[in-house]
């Protein structure tokens, strides 16, 4: 088994006196796609912020590729290869939608992702290429988020709730487009609270209850009456 | 063995402060007996300057209100001194209360005006209120216009008979003006408006949805903070016998010493202020005659402190010891009982 | 004549405003924050320009290739040292020690230069004037407006056209996430800063051109800035030169009626705006 590629021990996280993980352990393996399911306030926002460097963490809790990252801060991981697609889709409303792809290539990471293949992906932004970000439908988006994730060329790709919020014919779309994403070699988080969806992407997923992960499997395999009981915590 | 809780917003040590704060404020009033001149003028300084800076506190630690625009008040309350004893031949006493009330009713158009800009842009506007009543007092030729003018012989005669009268009114009027705002003070923060503008300095939004009305209780703090400045105001101005625009409205006797005070000694607590000023002074008597370096290494100790210790001196006593002399919250105190066997 | 005379003057002088504001609106653009120190940082810049003037012999507009590069560097350090510290969800810490800065700006520059008024000596400058219709306009105060003329486009060029400007928008917009960009957020308010403080070299290297000053006057020009900044409505640059050129015109205005009113009459202009239209004129952001 090669090295996994992210490698996260013991990770605490707090929230000034609050702890939201507790002692959260798991690996990613290069090209694996990962399925992270949980209730809400379970820890999995905590979980992507504290790995792209947006949570302050103790040192020796999370490294990828080898290299301890706990204390880098979040531009310096970005630039490492990891990116964010975050929760609410944050674009910057000051920003056009081409403003928000092209920032998110500001890292200059070399790669097959740029302008011109995102807008190949989900040609409606090329359409509306020039408009506010932020006046753009949900689901649209959603797009220029993952768009702008893309440019930055990542290794790994961090997807936190992506169908929150939208229709579901568009989360359809959604994740029909997700294989041209990740089939390149790369490397996914992808947070749900979609069960199903989460698990027919993924390889191995883990359920986090409460901030503690309660469960790992692979995604063939696992049992509904074992996830149940994982993600409620209910015996 | 059964526990009963109880709570209480006194302490062993805000008790005893009680006590020693009694003692020393009857040695305090005592002393036009013990004290000399000089003594006793520094003393009246001190005090009024810990007025100044306890209404500062309460609008800017308290309420959220910070501003650089008090010396609008001080001056106003100076000059309304001059103005109704002059001009209206009313007793000093009698125009200091009046001042008080002027002030606050002057407040009321300002606060209108200025309660339309937020935080550090309030800030500012509140300066340009201080520039434009500086202005406009220097346009005003029967006060004295730009080069101000001196309180009548006669006016300063009706205080008392002798100099040592004198003194020792305008010390006790000092010491009577800082004991009653820091009473105001504190009963204010202990009412249910002090209750409210605790809720709305620690989290705001939810106060609002608590129906608190965040907007009128801030005006309410600043329509009498703005009274009692005018107050000290008109006292500090009987003490100097002496008014001009530059003087009465100056930036940095009225709020940049009083920043300082406030923010040394610890914001947002009624002990912070003390403090400050005690520190404060004993800074001005060791340091004052490096002149401008003393400014400089003022600034330098404020910008230290707002960055490494933010709550100020008071702050770090309290984190370390737990401590509170003003009784403010409440403690929940177990009480256990022993059943017999 | 006489009143065309004064509003034109007064637009003139809005030029002048107008750069002490633009530094002021490109920081609370960007962080949000007001520096209380942005009138003695114009001040302190007045004296770099006097200082090189008289040490170098050289013209006080080719001073400014010094003085910029001087003060823009100082605006990044002192962001980076100093103010980035301050950066929070509360208002009183930036508030609190860009005061505390004010204070030792105004008494360093106080012990250095005593408090005697000085002025940058700009030879023909200084009285060159052109007679348009029939008025007669000073070559400086042209000047000065052309170059905040100047100044806010490039701003906005800035601002909206170049990666940089892409940076202080989204950084401005979302800090956090903007981080995920691999934009590193101390290092970018410390640019924005130094921008600011370029613009703001220039602005006091002009005004000691135009008029005496001291260490003490700092704060009314920060007042003239944040006046200019209110009245044309906060997040805009071109609001910002309008805001200035109205505080120019009420001010030469009101010393028409008696050059003691000169202050006041700005002063009231920019109240009564307050009261009427408590966002500006062209707002982006609202206070």
């Amino acid at each position: 088994m090669p090295e996994p590629m992210l490698q996260i021990t013991g990770l605490n996280a707090h929230y000034r006196d609050f702890q939201a993980l507790y002692g959260v352990g798991m690996q990613a393996h290069a090209g694996e796609v990962l399925a992270i399911i949980g209730a809400n306030g379970a820890g999995k926002t905590t979980l992507m912020r504290s790995i792209s460097g947006l949570l302050p963490n103790g040192a020796g809790q999370i490294s990828y590729k080898g290299q301890d990252i706990s204390t880098l801060r979040a531009d310096q991981i970005a630039a490492l290869g990891i990116a964010l697609v975050p929760e609410g889709r944050q674009l910057f409303r000051s920003l056009s939608v081409e403003e928000n792809l092209i920032i998110g290539g500001q890292i200059g990471r070399k790669g097959p992702w740029n302008l011109a293949a995102v807008f190949k992906l989900f040609p409606i932004l090329e359409e509306r290429r020039a408009v506010p970000a932020t006046s753009l439908s949900g689901g649209q988006q959603q797009m220029v988020a993952i768009g702008r994730a893309l440019m930055a060329n990542p290794e790994m790709i961090l997807f936190d709730e992506i169908s929150l919020g939208l229709a579901p014919i568009i989360i359809k779309d959604i994740y029909a487009a997700l294989p041209g994403i990740i089939g390149e070699g790369m490397s996914a988080l992808i947070v749900e609270q979609d069960i199903s969806k989460a698990l027919a992407v993924s390889r191995r997923v883990y359920c986090l209850q409460e901030g503690r992960v309660s469960l790992e499997g692979a995604s063939r395999t696992v049992s509904r009456s074992d996830i149940s009981r994982a993600y409620f915590g209910v015996e | 063995m059964s526990a009963l809780y109880h709570v209480t917003r006194s302490s062993k040590a805000a008790q005893l402060a009680a006590v020693f704060g009694a003692i020393g404020l009857i040695f305090l009033i005592a002393a036009p007996w013990w004290a000399g001149s000089a003594m006793m003028r520094l003393l009246g300084e001190i005090f009024l300057y810990l007025a100044l800076a306890s209404l500062w506190n309460l609008m800017a630690g308290y309420a959220g209100l910070v501003s650089v625009g008090q010396q609008a008040f001080v001056g106003f309350g100076g000059y309304m001194l001059f103005a109704v004893t002059i001009a209206g031949g009313l007793s000093p006493f009698a125009a200091i209360g009046l001042a008080g009330i002027l002030g606050g009713l002057i407040a009321v158009p300002v606060a209108l005006l200025i309660f339309r800009l937020r935080g550090a842009y309030f800030a500012i506007g509140t300066w340009v209120i201080a520039e434009v009543f500086r202005l406009s007092f220097a346009q005003v030729s029967s006060l004295g216009g730009g080069s101000g003018s001196s309180l009548p012989v006669a006016v300063v005669r009706s205080l008392a008979a002798n100099k040592d009268g004198r003194e020792a009114i305008s010390y006790w009027l000092a010491l009577g003006a800082v004991v009653v705002v820091i009473a105001a003070v504190y009963l204010f923060l202990r009412s249910r408006n002090g209750l409210a503008l605790m809720a709305i300095r620690d989290n705001e939004l939810a106060a609002g949805s608590l129906g608190i009305d965040i907007w009128r209780t801030k005006f309410v703090v600043y329509i009498v903070t703005a009274a009692l400045t005018s107050m000290v105001g008109a006292l500090i101005f009987l003490q100097k016998l002496r008014i001009s625009p530059d003087a009465a409205f100056s930036v940095n006797d009225w709020t940049a010493f009083v920043i300082f005070i406030v923010v040394i000694g610890g914001i947002g607590t009624i002990e912070g202020p003390i403090i400050g000023t005690l520190v404060f002074f004993a800074l001005r008597e060791t340091l004052a005659d490096l002149g401008t370096a003393y400014l400089i290494i003022l600034g330098f100790v404020a910008i230290f402190v707002m960055l490494k210790a933010p709550k100020g001196v008071w702050g770090l006593i309290r984190a370390r010891f737990d401590l509170q002399l003003f009784p403010l919250g409440y403690r929940v105190l177990k009480r256990i009982q022993k059943k017999g066997a | 004549m006489e009143w065309l005379n004064a509003v034109v003057q007064g637009t003139l002088l809005g030029g002048l405003y107008a750069l002490f504001a633009a530094g002021l609106s490109l920081i609370f653009g960007v962080m949000r924050l007001v520096n209380i120190a942005h009138g003695d940082l114009i001040v302190l810049a007045a004296y770099l320009g006097l200082t090189v003037v008289t040490m170098l012999g050289l013209h006080p507009l080719l001073a400014l290739i010094i003085v910029v590069p001087v003060m823009a560097v100082f605006g990044y350090v002192l962001q980076r040292a100093v103010l980035n510290r301050t950066l929070g969800d509360d208002l009183l810490p930036p508030l609190l020690v860009s005061f505390g800065l004010s204070v030792i700006l105004q008494n360093g520059l106080l012990e250095i230069y005593t408090a005697d008024p000085q002025k940058i000596n700009a030879g023909a400058l200084e009285t060159a004037s052109v007679q348009v219709g029939g008025l007669s306009l000073g070559v400086l105060p042209l000047l000065t407006f052309g170059i905040a003329v100047a100044v806010i486009w490039g701003l906005q060029w800035v601002f909206y056209h170049t990666a940089l400007g892409r940076a202080f928008r989204a950084v401005s917009d979302n800090p956090d996430i903007a981080q995920l960009m691999g934009l590193n957020r101390r290092h970018i308010f410390g640019l924005a800063m130094a921008l600011a403080l370029a613009v703001t070299a220039v602005a006091g290297v002009l005004l000691g051109i135009r008029t005496s000053f001291d260490p003490s006057i700092g704060g009314a020009r920060l007042i003239f800035g944040f006046e200019a900044v209110i009245i044309g409505g906060l997040g805009n640059l071109w609001g910002t030169l309008a805001g200035g050129v109205i505080l120019g015109v009420a001010q030469t205005l009101g010393a028409k009626i008696d050059p003691g009113w000169q202050l006041l009459a700005g002063h009231i202009a920019f109240l009564v705006i307050l009261a009427v239209r408590p966002n500006g004129l062209f707002p982006r952001i609202s206070a």
